[in-house]
Protein backbone atom coordinates (compact mmCIF):
# COMPACT_ATOMS: atom_id res chain seq x y z
CA UNK A 1 0.00 0.00 0.00
CA UNK A 2 1.32 3.66 -0.25
CA UNK A 3 -0.16 7.35 -0.33
CA UNK A 4 -0.86 9.12 -3.46
CA UNK A 5 -1.49 12.69 -3.67
CA UNK A 6 -4.29 13.98 -5.74
CA UNK A 7 -4.52 17.69 -7.12
CA UNK A 8 -7.70 19.49 -8.09
CA UNK A 9 -6.52 21.15 -11.75
CA UNK A 10 -8.89 23.44 -13.34
CA UNK A 11 -8.87 22.98 -17.30
CA UNK A 12 -6.80 25.95 -18.19
CA UNK A 13 -3.85 26.86 -19.83
CA UNK A 14 -0.59 25.80 -17.83
CA UNK A 15 -1.96 24.41 -14.67
CA UNK A 16 -0.41 21.20 -14.58
CA UNK A 17 3.42 23.13 -15.25
CA UNK A 18 1.94 25.20 -12.51
CA UNK A 19 1.97 22.42 -10.18
CA UNK A 20 5.12 21.18 -11.33
CA UNK A 21 6.77 23.96 -10.90
CA UNK A 22 6.02 23.84 -7.32
CA UNK A 23 7.43 20.69 -6.89
CA UNK A 24 10.28 21.11 -8.79
CA UNK A 25 10.91 24.07 -6.32
CA UNK A 26 10.15 21.69 -3.60
CA UNK A 27 12.80 19.62 -4.43
CA UNK A 28 10.48 16.84 -4.57
CA UNK A 29 10.56 13.83 -6.97
CA UNK A 30 7.76 12.72 -8.97
CA UNK A 31 7.88 8.64 -8.66
CA UNK A 32 4.29 7.84 -11.28
CA UNK A 33 2.35 10.52 -12.63
CA UNK A 34 -1.65 9.78 -13.90
CA UNK A 35 -4.34 12.49 -14.99
CA UNK A 36 -7.83 11.66 -14.85
CA UNK A 37 -9.31 13.97 -16.63
CA UNK A 38 -13.06 15.45 -17.72
CA UNK A 39 -14.17 18.15 -20.50
CA UNK A 40 -13.95 20.55 -17.22
CA UNK A 41 -11.11 19.65 -14.72
CA UNK A 42 -8.62 17.17 -14.66
CA UNK A 43 -6.79 14.83 -10.97
CA UNK A 44 -3.61 14.96 -10.93
CA UNK A 45 -2.25 11.82 -9.45
CA UNK A 46 1.20 11.46 -8.11
CA UNK A 47 3.07 9.09 -6.25
CA UNK A 48 6.34 11.37 -5.15
CA UNK A 49 9.46 11.07 -2.83
CA UNK A 50 7.72 13.10 -0.06
CA UNK A 51 4.05 13.24 0.54
CA UNK A 52 4.36 15.98 3.43
CA UNK A 53 6.84 18.15 1.64
CA UNK A 54 4.54 17.91 -1.78
CA UNK A 55 1.30 18.77 -0.04
CA UNK A 56 2.68 21.51 2.03
CA UNK A 57 4.02 23.32 -1.19
CA UNK A 58 1.21 22.97 -3.35
CA UNK A 59 -1.17 23.81 -0.95
CA UNK A 60 0.52 26.82 -0.10
CA UNK A 61 0.55 27.56 -4.20
CA UNK A 62 -3.31 27.95 -3.65
CA UNK A 63 -3.72 24.27 -5.49
CA UNK A 64 -6.32 21.65 -3.60
CA UNK A 65 -4.69 18.46 -2.50
CA UNK A 66 -5.84 15.25 -1.32
CA UNK A 67 -3.80 11.97 -0.16
CA UNK A 68 -5.26 8.98 -0.58
CA UNK A 69 -4.08 5.03 -0.28
CA UNK A 70 -3.31 3.29 -3.25
CA UNK A 71 -2.04 -0.80 -3.90
CA UNK A 72 0.83 -1.14 -5.39
CA UNK A 73 1.99 -4.39 -7.26
CA UNK A 74 4.65 -5.20 -9.22
CA UNK A 75 3.63 -7.38 -12.35
CA UNK A 76 5.82 -9.41 -14.96
CA UNK A 77 6.72 -7.61 -18.01
CA UNK A 78 5.61 -10.17 -20.28
CA UNK A 79 2.22 -10.89 -22.14
CA UNK A 80 -0.72 -11.29 -19.43
CA UNK A 81 0.72 -9.73 -16.63
CA UNK A 82 -1.28 -7.42 -15.90
CA UNK A 83 -4.10 -9.18 -16.87
CA UNK A 84 -2.57 -11.99 -14.62
CA UNK A 85 -2.76 -9.52 -11.49
CA UNK A 86 -6.42 -8.17 -12.45
CA UNK A 87 -7.96 -11.64 -12.49
CA UNK A 88 -6.76 -11.96 -8.68
CA UNK A 89 -9.27 -8.67 -8.82
CA UNK A 90 -12.00 -10.09 -10.38
CA UNK A 91 -12.44 -13.21 -9.15
CA UNK A 92 -13.00 -11.84 -5.53
CA UNK A 93 -15.51 -9.32 -7.21
CA UNK A 94 -13.60 -5.96 -6.09
CA UNK A 95 -14.27 -3.24 -8.18
CA UNK A 96 -11.32 -0.95 -9.72
CA UNK A 97 -11.49 2.33 -9.89
CA UNK A 98 -8.80 3.70 -11.60
CA UNK A 99 -5.53 2.05 -12.53
CA UNK A 100 -1.55 3.65 -13.66
CA UNK A 101 1.68 2.06 -14.35
CA UNK A 102 4.55 2.78 -14.34
CA UNK A 103 8.09 1.52 -15.18
CA UNK A 104 10.50 -0.19 -12.61
CA UNK A 105 14.14 -0.06 -12.01
CA UNK A 106 13.89 -3.89 -12.22
CA UNK A 107 14.06 -4.68 -16.12
CA UNK A 108 11.15 -7.42 -15.76
CA UNK A 109 8.92 -5.94 -13.89
CA UNK A 110 6.09 -3.35 -14.11
CA UNK A 111 4.59 -1.27 -11.87
CA UNK A 112 0.79 -0.30 -11.75
CA UNK A 113 -1.19 1.69 -8.73
CA UNK A 114 -4.42 0.83 -8.23
CA UNK A 115 -7.43 2.60 -6.48
CA UNK A 116 -10.12 -0.26 -5.48
CA UNK A 117 -12.99 -0.01 -3.88
CA UNK A 118 -11.68 -2.29 -0.81
CA UNK A 119 -8.53 -1.54 -0.27
CA UNK A 120 -7.72 -4.27 2.83
CA UNK A 121 -9.74 -6.66 0.46
CA UNK A 122 -7.31 -6.06 -2.21
CA UNK A 123 -4.30 -6.63 -0.30
CA UNK A 124 -5.62 -9.63 1.53
CA UNK A 125 -6.43 -11.60 -1.85
CA UNK A 126 -3.16 -10.41 -3.51
CA UNK A 127 -1.33 -11.76 -0.76
CA UNK A 128 -2.95 -14.84 -1.25
CA UNK A 129 -1.71 -15.18 -4.25
CA UNK A 130 1.22 -14.39 -4.16
CA UNK A 131 1.40 -10.92 -5.82
CA UNK A 132 4.16 -8.67 -5.21
CA UNK A 133 3.07 -5.98 -3.62
CA UNK A 134 5.10 -2.48 -3.09
CA UNK A 135 5.41 -0.74 0.61
CA UNK A 136 6.80 2.75 0.89
CA UNK A 137 10.24 1.46 1.95
CA UNK A 138 9.51 -0.17 -1.78
CA UNK A 139 9.01 2.64 -3.95
CA UNK A 140 11.67 4.68 -2.37
CA UNK A 141 13.99 2.57 -4.16
CA UNK A 142 12.49 2.81 -7.80
CA UNK B 1 -28.05 51.73 24.33
CA UNK B 2 -29.97 54.26 21.26
CA UNK B 3 -27.89 57.31 19.92
CA UNK B 4 -30.71 59.67 19.76
CA UNK B 5 -33.88 58.92 21.66
CA UNK B 6 -35.37 61.71 20.98
CA UNK B 7 -35.40 60.52 16.76
CA UNK B 8 -35.52 57.46 16.76
CA UNK B 9 -38.24 56.80 19.34
CA UNK B 10 -40.71 59.28 18.16
CA UNK B 11 -44.55 58.59 17.99
CA UNK B 12 -46.04 57.85 15.09
CA UNK B 13 -47.92 61.10 14.69
CA UNK B 14 -44.90 63.12 15.87
CA UNK B 15 -43.00 61.38 13.27
CA UNK B 16 -45.57 62.26 10.74
CA UNK B 17 -45.45 65.95 11.75
CA UNK B 18 -42.07 66.22 11.36
CA UNK B 19 -41.61 64.29 8.06
CA UNK B 20 -44.26 66.32 6.93
CA UNK B 21 -42.45 69.53 7.80
CA UNK B 22 -39.77 68.36 6.65
CA UNK B 23 -40.89 67.33 3.17
CA UNK B 24 -42.21 70.49 2.37
CA UNK B 25 -39.11 71.96 3.14
CA UNK B 26 -36.85 69.76 0.90
CA UNK B 27 -39.24 70.14 -2.07
CA UNK B 28 -39.93 73.61 -2.22
CA UNK B 29 -35.54 73.72 -1.74
CA UNK B 30 -35.68 71.80 -5.05
CA UNK B 31 -38.32 73.17 -7.14
CA UNK B 32 -36.86 76.71 -6.45
CA UNK B 33 -33.19 76.09 -6.87
CA UNK B 34 -33.17 72.95 -9.30
CA UNK B 35 -33.64 73.16 -12.74
CA UNK B 36 -34.60 69.28 -12.89
CA UNK B 37 -37.27 69.11 -10.04
CA UNK B 38 -38.85 72.97 -11.37
CA UNK B 39 -38.81 71.35 -14.98
CA UNK B 40 -40.39 67.60 -13.57
CA UNK B 41 -42.89 69.97 -11.94
CA UNK B 42 -44.11 72.36 -14.20
CA UNK B 43 -44.32 69.46 -17.01
CA UNK B 44 -46.98 67.70 -14.62
CA UNK B 45 -48.00 71.28 -13.02
CA UNK B 46 -47.11 70.07 -9.75
CA UNK B 47 -46.61 72.83 -7.40
CA UNK B 48 -44.56 72.66 -3.85
CA UNK B 49 -47.70 73.92 -2.25
CA UNK B 50 -49.69 70.96 -3.55
CA UNK B 51 -47.69 68.57 -1.00
CA UNK B 52 -50.12 68.96 1.80
CA UNK B 53 -49.90 65.63 3.27
CA UNK B 54 -47.54 62.74 3.06
CA UNK B 55 -49.54 60.55 0.50
CA UNK B 56 -49.23 63.76 -1.49
CA UNK B 57 -45.83 62.54 -2.14
CA UNK B 58 -46.71 60.12 -4.18
CA UNK B 59 -47.65 62.79 -7.01
CA UNK B 60 -43.71 63.63 -6.92
CA UNK B 61 -42.48 62.09 -10.55
CA UNK B 62 -39.14 59.06 -9.62
CA UNK B 63 -35.71 60.01 -9.84
CA UNK B 64 -33.82 57.86 -11.46
CA UNK B 65 -30.14 56.88 -11.72
CA UNK B 66 -30.08 57.87 -15.40
CA UNK B 67 -31.41 61.57 -14.35
CA UNK B 68 -28.59 61.90 -12.18
CA UNK B 69 -26.15 60.76 -14.82
CA UNK B 70 -27.54 63.41 -17.37
CA UNK B 71 -26.97 66.02 -14.77
CA UNK B 72 -23.14 64.93 -14.09
CA UNK B 73 -21.25 66.05 -12.68
CA UNK B 74 -22.58 68.99 -10.37
CA UNK B 75 -26.45 69.45 -12.02
CA UNK B 76 -28.69 69.01 -9.25
CA UNK B 77 -27.24 71.39 -6.34
CA UNK B 78 -29.24 73.49 -4.34
CA UNK B 79 -27.31 75.42 -2.97
CA UNK B 80 -24.21 77.73 -4.76
CA UNK B 81 -21.10 75.67 -5.25
CA UNK B 82 -19.12 77.52 -2.11
CA UNK B 83 -21.53 76.00 0.26
CA UNK B 84 -20.24 72.45 -0.96
CA UNK B 85 -17.24 70.52 1.26
CA UNK B 86 -17.31 67.49 -0.04
CA UNK B 87 -17.96 65.14 -3.01
CA UNK B 88 -18.85 61.32 -3.57
CA UNK B 89 -19.05 59.20 -6.32
CA UNK B 90 -20.41 55.78 -7.43
CA UNK B 91 -18.07 53.52 -9.00
CA UNK B 92 -19.55 53.67 -12.33
CA UNK B 93 -19.02 50.44 -13.32
CA UNK B 94 -23.11 50.49 -14.90
CA UNK B 95 -21.84 53.52 -16.83
CA UNK B 96 -21.59 57.60 -15.90
CA UNK B 97 -20.46 57.74 -11.69
CA UNK B 98 -23.18 59.51 -10.38
CA UNK B 99 -21.79 62.20 -7.68
CA UNK B 100 -23.37 62.96 -4.56
CA UNK B 101 -21.86 66.25 -2.93
CA UNK B 102 -22.62 67.18 0.53
CA UNK B 103 -22.78 70.82 2.12
CA UNK B 104 -21.28 70.90 6.11
CA UNK B 105 -25.14 70.08 7.11
CA UNK B 106 -24.94 66.78 5.10
CA UNK B 107 -21.79 65.52 6.52
CA UNK B 108 -23.31 66.26 10.03
CA UNK B 109 -26.40 64.35 9.33
CA UNK B 110 -24.31 61.30 8.07
CA UNK B 111 -22.04 61.28 10.50
CA UNK B 112 -25.41 61.09 12.93
CA UNK B 113 -27.00 58.42 11.13
CA UNK B 114 -23.65 56.48 11.01
CA UNK B 115 -23.31 57.14 14.70
CA UNK B 116 -27.07 56.04 15.29
CA UNK B 117 -25.67 52.39 13.68
CA UNK B 118 -22.92 52.41 15.62
CA UNK B 119 -24.65 52.60 19.16
CA UNK B 120 -27.07 50.17 17.67
CA UNK B 121 -23.86 47.74 16.71
CA UNK B 122 -22.78 48.46 20.56
CA UNK B 123 -19.94 50.94 20.15
CA UNK B 124 -18.81 53.46 22.82
CA UNK B 125 -16.53 56.90 22.65
CA UNK B 126 -13.99 54.18 24.06
CA UNK B 127 -14.33 51.56 21.12
CA UNK B 128 -11.72 51.01 17.66
CA UNK B 129 -13.63 50.94 14.76
CA UNK B 130 -11.34 49.22 12.27
CA UNK B 131 -13.11 50.90 9.31
CA UNK B 132 -11.68 48.52 6.02
CA UNK B 133 -14.19 49.93 3.88
CA UNK B 134 -12.29 51.04 1.10
CA UNK B 135 -11.56 55.54 1.15
CA UNK B 136 -12.11 57.66 -1.76
CA UNK B 137 -14.75 58.44 -4.01
CA UNK B 138 -16.59 55.14 -2.22
CA UNK B 139 -19.18 56.70 0.28
CA UNK B 140 -18.14 53.55 2.17
CA UNK B 141 -14.74 54.98 4.24
CA UNK B 142 -15.45 58.11 4.50
CA UNK B 143 -19.66 57.63 5.69
CA UNK B 144 -17.97 55.89 8.72
CA UNK B 145 -15.34 57.83 9.65
CA UNK B 146 -17.68 60.66 9.72
CA UNK B 147 -19.79 58.49 11.99
CA UNK B 148 -16.99 57.56 14.10
CA UNK B 149 -15.83 60.75 14.41
CA UNK B 150 -19.44 62.00 15.44
CA UNK B 151 -19.51 59.14 18.12
CA UNK B 152 -15.98 60.31 19.81
CA UNK B 153 -14.44 56.89 19.18
CA UNK B 154 -11.47 55.77 17.41
CA UNK B 155 -12.01 55.61 14.35
CA UNK B 156 -8.59 53.89 12.33
CA UNK B 157 -9.25 54.39 8.37
CA UNK B 158 -7.49 51.65 7.29
CA UNK B 159 -9.17 51.57 4.30
CA UNK B 160 -10.15 48.02 2.08
CA UNK B 161 -7.26 45.35 1.72
CA UNK B 162 -3.83 44.96 2.57
CA UNK B 163 -5.54 41.54 4.75
CA UNK B 164 -2.39 41.05 6.56
CA UNK B 165 -1.95 44.54 8.13
CA UNK B 166 -5.63 44.18 9.09
CA UNK B 167 -5.06 41.26 10.62
CA UNK B 168 -1.66 42.65 12.36
CA UNK B 169 -4.55 45.50 13.53
CA UNK B 170 -7.20 43.29 15.01
CA UNK B 171 -4.45 42.00 17.10
CA UNK B 172 -2.31 45.26 17.77
CA UNK B 173 -5.22 47.68 18.87
CA UNK B 174 -7.79 45.30 19.67
CA UNK B 175 -9.77 46.74 17.70
CA UNK B 176 -13.51 45.98 18.67
CA UNK B 177 -16.02 46.88 15.58
CA UNK B 178 -14.70 46.18 12.29
CA UNK B 179 -16.28 47.79 9.31
CA UNK B 180 -16.03 46.58 5.55
CA UNK B 181 -18.22 44.65 3.16
CA UNK B 182 -19.46 41.11 3.87
CA UNK B 183 -17.64 39.15 1.20
CA UNK B 184 -14.45 41.33 3.08
CA UNK B 185 -14.88 40.21 6.54
CA UNK B 186 -15.38 36.85 4.74
CA UNK B 187 -11.79 36.73 2.82
CA UNK B 188 -10.60 38.34 6.53
CA UNK B 189 -12.31 35.71 8.45
CA UNK B 190 -10.77 32.83 6.03
CA UNK B 191 -7.18 34.52 6.63
CA UNK B 192 -7.02 34.50 10.18
CA UNK B 193 -7.88 30.81 10.17
CA UNK B 194 -5.80 29.97 7.69
CA UNK B 195 -2.69 32.34 9.19
CA UNK B 196 -3.82 30.50 12.45
CA UNK B 197 -4.50 33.18 14.68
CA UNK B 198 -7.03 32.07 17.54
CA UNK B 199 -9.87 34.41 18.13
CA UNK B 200 -8.99 35.18 21.73
CA UNK B 201 -6.03 36.77 20.07
CA UNK B 202 -8.63 39.55 18.27
CA UNK B 203 -10.79 41.49 20.37
CA UNK B 204 -13.29 42.18 17.96
CA UNK B 205 -17.02 42.46 19.22
CA UNK B 206 -18.62 43.53 15.98
CA UNK B 207 -18.93 44.12 12.27
CA UNK B 208 -20.79 46.46 10.53
CA UNK B 209 -20.98 45.27 6.87
CA UNK B 210 -23.03 46.06 3.57
CA UNK B 211 -22.36 47.88 0.40
CA UNK B 212 -22.91 44.36 -1.13
CA UNK B 213 -25.53 41.88 -0.64
CA UNK B 214 -25.34 38.87 1.75
CA UNK B 215 -27.45 36.19 2.91
CA UNK B 216 -28.09 34.59 6.45
CA UNK B 217 -25.82 32.01 5.48
CA UNK B 218 -23.03 34.09 5.02
CA UNK B 219 -23.59 36.05 8.00
CA UNK B 220 -23.17 32.90 10.08
CA UNK B 221 -19.97 32.07 8.64
CA UNK B 222 -18.41 35.56 9.43
CA UNK B 223 -19.59 35.51 12.68
CA UNK B 224 -18.19 32.39 13.53
CA UNK B 225 -15.05 32.78 11.88
CA UNK B 226 -14.53 36.29 13.65
CA UNK B 227 -16.43 35.65 16.51
CA UNK B 228 -18.53 39.01 16.09
CA UNK B 229 -22.40 39.94 16.05
CA UNK B 230 -22.64 41.33 12.37
CA UNK B 231 -25.18 44.19 11.57
CA UNK B 232 -26.50 44.32 8.27
CA UNK B 233 -25.81 48.43 7.12
CA UNK B 234 -27.60 50.10 3.79
CA UNK B 235 -27.15 52.98 1.54
CA UNK B 236 -26.42 54.09 -1.45
CA UNK B 237 -24.30 57.09 -3.17
CA UNK B 238 -27.49 58.81 -4.97
CA UNK B 239 -29.03 59.18 -1.30
CA UNK B 240 -26.62 60.07 0.75
CA UNK B 241 -23.93 56.61 1.52
CA UNK B 242 -23.91 53.88 4.31
CA UNK B 243 -26.42 55.11 7.33
CA UNK B 244 -29.77 55.60 5.53
CA UNK B 245 -30.75 52.24 7.31
CA UNK B 246 -28.85 49.48 9.69
CA UNK B 247 -29.65 47.00 11.93
CA UNK B 248 -30.03 46.81 15.80
CA UNK B 249 -29.24 43.99 17.82
CA UNK B 250 -32.14 42.44 17.62
CA UNK B 251 -30.65 41.20 14.01
CA UNK B 252 -34.45 41.69 12.93
CA UNK B 253 -34.66 44.66 9.71
CA UNK B 254 -32.54 47.79 9.44
CA UNK B 255 -34.15 50.94 10.93
CA UNK B 256 -34.59 53.45 8.49
CA UNK B 257 -33.34 56.79 9.49
CA UNK B 258 -36.66 58.04 8.58
CA UNK B 259 -36.59 61.59 10.67
CA UNK B 260 -33.40 62.13 7.45
CA UNK B 261 -34.97 59.94 4.94
CA UNK B 262 -38.81 59.45 3.83
CA UNK B 263 -38.94 55.72 2.36
CA UNK B 264 -41.77 53.96 -0.05
CA UNK B 265 -42.05 50.52 -1.44
CA UNK B 266 -43.62 50.75 -5.14
CA UNK B 267 -44.24 48.02 -7.30
CA UNK B 268 -41.40 48.03 -9.73
CA UNK B 269 -43.41 47.21 -13.26
CA UNK B 270 -46.03 49.96 -12.76
CA UNK B 271 -44.57 52.52 -9.69
CA UNK B 272 -47.62 52.36 -7.41
CA UNK B 273 -47.17 52.40 -3.93
CA UNK B 274 -47.05 49.33 -1.88
CA UNK B 275 -48.72 48.77 1.52
CA UNK B 276 -45.99 47.95 4.39
CA UNK B 277 -45.07 44.14 4.18
CA UNK B 278 -46.01 43.88 0.60
CA UNK B 279 -41.90 42.98 -1.12
CA UNK B 280 -41.06 45.84 -3.66
CA UNK B 281 -39.02 48.47 -4.47
CA UNK B 282 -37.20 50.85 -2.21
CA UNK B 283 -38.13 54.63 -3.10
CA UNK B 284 -36.05 56.87 -1.25
CA UNK B 285 -36.95 60.80 -0.30
CA UNK B 286 -34.27 62.93 1.21
CA UNK B 287 -36.00 64.96 3.74
CA UNK B 288 -33.01 66.96 5.66
CA UNK B 289 -30.14 67.53 2.50
CA UNK B 290 -29.51 70.76 1.24
CA UNK B 291 -26.59 70.60 -0.84
CA UNK B 292 -28.48 67.82 -3.34
CA UNK B 293 -31.79 66.86 -1.69
CA UNK B 294 -33.02 63.93 -3.72
CA UNK B 295 -37.14 63.08 -4.19
CA UNK B 296 -38.34 59.72 -4.98
CA UNK B 297 -35.06 58.06 -5.90
CA UNK B 298 -35.76 54.35 -7.58
CA UNK B 299 -33.07 52.69 -5.81
CA UNK B 300 -33.89 49.46 -7.72
CA UNK B 301 -33.41 47.44 -4.52
CA UNK B 302 -36.48 44.91 -3.36
CA UNK B 303 -37.47 45.05 -0.04
CA UNK B 304 -40.64 45.74 2.25
CA UNK B 305 -41.03 47.87 4.97
CA UNK B 306 -41.59 46.95 9.23
CA UNK B 307 -44.10 49.40 10.55
CA UNK B 308 -44.07 48.24 13.53
CA UNK B 309 -42.23 49.50 17.14
CA UNK B 310 -38.81 47.46 16.91
CA UNK B 311 -38.24 45.07 20.07
CA UNK B 312 -35.03 47.56 20.83
CA UNK B 313 -37.43 50.58 21.96
CA UNK B 314 -37.03 52.31 18.35
CA UNK B 315 -39.78 53.09 16.27
CA UNK B 316 -38.13 54.26 13.26
CA UNK B 317 -39.53 51.98 10.34
CA UNK B 318 -37.79 49.11 9.23
CA UNK B 319 -36.78 47.47 6.21
CA UNK B 320 -35.81 43.39 5.18
CA UNK B 321 -32.84 41.91 4.30
CA UNK B 322 -32.57 43.18 0.67
CA UNK B 323 -33.85 40.44 -1.58
CA UNK B 324 -32.33 41.54 -4.96
CA UNK B 325 -31.89 44.29 -7.33
CA UNK B 326 -34.79 44.68 -9.54
CA UNK B 327 -32.33 45.62 -12.39
CA UNK B 328 -30.19 42.54 -10.73
CA UNK B 329 -32.73 40.33 -11.42
CA UNK B 330 -31.12 37.81 -14.02
CA UNK B 331 -33.95 36.68 -16.32
CA UNK B 332 -32.90 33.02 -17.22
CA UNK B 333 -34.85 30.65 -19.55
CA UNK B 334 -37.92 32.86 -18.09
CA UNK B 335 -37.77 32.26 -14.76
CA UNK B 336 -36.67 34.79 -11.91
CA UNK B 337 -32.89 34.43 -10.61
CA UNK B 338 -30.97 36.54 -8.38
CA UNK B 339 -27.58 35.85 -7.66
CA UNK B 340 -28.45 35.62 -3.97
CA UNK B 341 -31.19 32.33 -4.59
CA UNK B 342 -27.27 30.64 -6.01
CA UNK B 343 -25.65 31.59 -3.36
CA UNK B 344 -28.03 29.86 -0.47
CA UNK B 345 -28.31 27.07 -2.77
CA UNK B 346 -24.33 26.64 -2.43
CA UNK B 347 -24.71 27.21 1.31
CA UNK B 348 -26.70 24.52 1.80
CA UNK B 349 -23.86 22.21 0.32
CA UNK B 350 -21.75 21.49 2.97
CA UNK B 351 -18.27 21.73 1.89
CA UNK B 352 -19.15 23.85 -0.81
CA UNK B 353 -17.66 27.87 -0.92
CA UNK B 354 -19.70 30.91 -0.79
CA UNK B 355 -17.79 31.96 -3.92
CA UNK B 356 -19.81 31.43 -7.22
CA UNK B 357 -19.86 33.28 -10.41
CA UNK B 358 -22.94 33.05 -12.78
CA UNK B 359 -21.80 32.52 -16.44
CA UNK B 360 -24.99 33.22 -18.49
CA UNK B 361 -24.74 32.59 -22.74
CA UNK B 362 -27.04 31.99 -25.46
CA UNK B 363 -25.42 30.03 -27.74
CA UNK B 364 -28.14 29.50 -30.22
CA UNK B 365 -31.80 30.18 -29.06
CA UNK B 366 -31.84 29.02 -25.71
CA UNK B 367 -30.35 30.55 -22.24
CA UNK B 368 -27.46 28.47 -20.96
CA UNK B 369 -25.86 29.08 -17.57
CA UNK B 370 -22.92 27.48 -15.93
CA UNK B 371 -22.15 28.51 -12.38
CA UNK B 372 -18.47 28.69 -11.68
CA UNK B 373 -18.06 27.42 -7.93
CA UNK B 374 -14.43 27.08 -6.16
CA UNK B 375 -13.65 23.79 -4.81
CA UNK B 376 -12.25 22.90 -1.75
CA UNK B 377 -10.43 20.62 0.20
CA UNK B 378 -13.81 19.08 1.43
CA UNK B 379 -15.00 18.57 -1.54
CA UNK B 380 -11.66 17.62 -3.63
CA UNK B 381 -11.83 13.84 -3.98
CA UNK B 382 -9.54 11.89 -5.83
CA UNK B 383 -12.21 9.91 -8.35
CA UNK B 384 -13.77 11.48 -10.79
CA UNK B 385 -17.27 9.89 -9.59
CA UNK B 386 -16.92 11.38 -6.65
CA UNK B 387 -16.69 14.50 -8.08
CA UNK B 388 -19.43 14.29 -10.54
CA UNK B 389 -21.65 13.11 -7.11
CA UNK B 390 -20.35 16.83 -5.85
CA UNK B 391 -21.22 18.57 -9.00
CA UNK B 392 -24.39 16.84 -9.15
CA UNK B 393 -25.23 17.71 -5.68
CA UNK B 394 -24.95 21.47 -6.22
CA UNK B 395 -26.64 21.43 -9.34
CA UNK B 396 -29.75 19.89 -7.29
CA UNK B 397 -29.32 22.26 -4.81
CA UNK B 398 -29.65 24.89 -7.26
CA UNK B 399 -32.39 23.70 -8.80
CA UNK B 400 -34.50 23.48 -5.58
CA UNK B 401 -33.71 27.03 -4.98
CA UNK B 402 -34.62 28.25 -8.39
CA UNK B 403 -35.64 25.89 -10.28
CA UNK B 404 -33.29 25.96 -12.80
CA UNK B 405 -31.13 23.12 -14.49
CA UNK B 406 -27.66 24.93 -14.56
CA UNK B 407 -24.45 23.05 -15.38
CA UNK B 408 -21.58 23.41 -12.51
CA UNK B 409 -17.92 24.03 -12.99
CA UNK B 410 -15.98 23.44 -9.94
CA UNK B 411 -12.84 25.99 -10.28
CA UNK B 412 -9.83 26.45 -7.90
CA UNK B 413 -10.04 28.24 -5.12
CA UNK B 414 -9.58 31.51 -4.89
CA UNK B 415 -9.22 32.02 -8.97
CA UNK B 416 -12.70 33.81 -8.99
CA UNK B 417 -13.12 37.49 -8.61
CA UNK B 418 -13.36 39.22 -4.95
CA UNK B 419 -13.53 40.13 -1.98
CA UNK B 420 -12.15 43.91 -1.58
CA UNK B 421 -14.17 45.86 -3.36
CA UNK B 422 -17.26 44.32 -4.86
CA UNK B 423 -17.41 40.85 -6.03
CA UNK B 424 -18.17 40.13 -9.28
CA UNK B 425 -21.13 37.30 -9.63
CA UNK B 426 -22.66 37.55 -12.75
CA UNK B 427 -21.51 37.75 -16.50
CA UNK B 428 -24.25 37.85 -18.61
CA UNK B 429 -23.00 37.08 -22.55
CA UNK B 430 -26.40 37.12 -24.00
CA UNK B 431 -27.03 39.85 -27.01
CA UNK B 432 -30.83 40.34 -26.47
Amino acid sequence: MATQISVFIENKEGRIKKAMDTLANAGVNIRALSVGDTTKYGILRLIVSDNETATKSLENDGFIVKESEVVVVAVPDKPNGLNSTLSILDDADINLEYIYAFVSSQPNEAIVAMKVEDTEKAIKVFEENNAKILKKEDLEKI
Amino acid sequence: MIWDEKSECMTKKEKEKIQLERLQKTVKLAYENIEFYKKRFDEIGLKPEDIKTLKDIEKIPFTTKSDLREAYPLGLLAVPREDIVEIHASSGTTGKPTVTAYTQNDLDIWGECIARGLKMAGAKKDYIIQNAYGYGLFTGGFGIHHGGNKMGAITVPISAGNTQRQLDTMIDFQSDVLTCTPSYAMYLGESREKAGISLEEINLKAGIHGAEMWTSEMRKRIESSLGIKTFNIYGLTEVMGPGVAQECSEQNGMHIQDDHFYPEIINPENGETLEPGQNGELVLTSLTKTGMPILRFRTKDLTSLIADKCKCGRTTVRMTRITGRSDDMLKIKGVMVFPSQIEKALLKVSGASPNYLIHVTRPDILDEVEVKVEASKELFSDEIKEMEKVEKQIQASIRSETGLRVDVTLCEPESLPRSEGKAVRVIDERKL
